[in-house]
């Protein structure tokens, strides 16, 4: 089998090529970057809402391509996504027991 | 029992080694969960020794960060070589994430021996406890999946590995990626958000 097809074999399987690995890379290094950026630079009310939804698109985009979860099947997201659910569910409400999000 | 290039299958048609995985990382979510909202409690409660914006060194754990997030890079482009059988890029891949992380385990070390001799032990306070305890789990997570990931190239090397090689090596990958993606969560609520 040549490079290519190997390669385009992969992509079917994985839905993504070497380059494009190296492209999500690089957008997780400059999301990286800009939360870097708001320790130092005052965003006001924008700051912590920027930065959650910052660390969440990082978390999804190592899930769904650099694990394959997006291109895999639908019963390995639901395992893991049904964990990640639990666990945020009970902590949030353990937090809320001690009145974490009204300090 | 079938077995398929994504090794062995079992009635619902996936892989049961990957169906196993995800299941354990699922429950990886719940530990993790439960140390990192038990820093969150605590990371005000400094009754003696250093707060956390006197000590967190921001540049040097972005320099960090940056490294462990690269690795998953390298991680992913040996599973690639992996499912194009080229284990000579196999092997480079995996030993440069091995390197990466190392790097990353280096610096928590540093950052660690800093932090002490700034006067932060595990006891001084409850936001010191918190912090060892959930950056410590972290560190040996990466600490286990470095030694997984030298010995994958150890056993790649022998040509000795048990089922399929690309599955074996997509599962380190799977458990390397899950240890990036806790830090993501770590260096954002831990770092970043001031308490």
């Amino acid at each position: 089998m040549s490079t290519e097809t190997v390669e385009t074999t992969h992509e079917k399987e994985h839905g993504m090529s070497d380059a494009g690995y190296i492209r999500i890379a690089l957008i997780l290094g400059a999301i990286t970057a800009l939360e870097v950026t708001t320790y130092y630079v005052d965003f006001g009310p924008l700051f912590l809402p920027a930065l959650l939804i910052m660390m969440a698109i990082k978390f999804v985009m190592v899930v769904s391509y650099f694990m394959h979860l997006k291109f895999d099947n639908k019963v390995f997201s639901f395992l893991f996504y049904a964990g990640l659910v639990l666990a945020v569910g009970v902590y949030a409400a353990f937090l809320a027991t001690f009145h974490f999000f009204i300090r | 029992m079938a077995e398929t290039a994504h090794g062995h299958v079992g009635s619902t048609g996936i892989s049961n080694v990957k169906l196993g995985m995800w299941a354990f990382l699922g429950s990886e979510c719940l530990l993790f969960g439960g140390l990192i909202s038990t820093y969150m409690l605590y990371r005000g409660r400094v009754t003696g020794g250093p707060r956390p914006s006197q000590i967190f060194d921001i540049p040097f754990t972005s320099v960090s960060s940056f490294v462990l997030l690269m690795s998953s890079l390298t991680m992913v482009l040996a599973v690639s070589a992996a499912h194009k059988d080229d284990d000579q890029k196999t092997n480079l891949w995996l030993t440069i994430t091995a390197l990466l992380g190392a790097t990353f385990v280096g610096g928590q070390v540093y950052e660690f021996t800093a932090f002490y001799k700034e006067g932060l032990g595990f006891s001084t306070s409850l936001f010191g406890s918190s912090f060892y305890t959930l950056t410590g789990f972290h560190g040996v997570h990466v600490t286990v999946g470095i030694i997984m990931l030298m010995s994958l190239v150890g056993i790649l090397k022998r040509s000795s590995v048990p089922g399929k090689k690309a599955e074996v090596v997509e599962m380190v990958g799977l458990y390397w990626h899950f240890v990036d993606i806790v830090w993501i969560i770590i260096f954002t609520l831990v770092y970043l958000i001031p308490v």
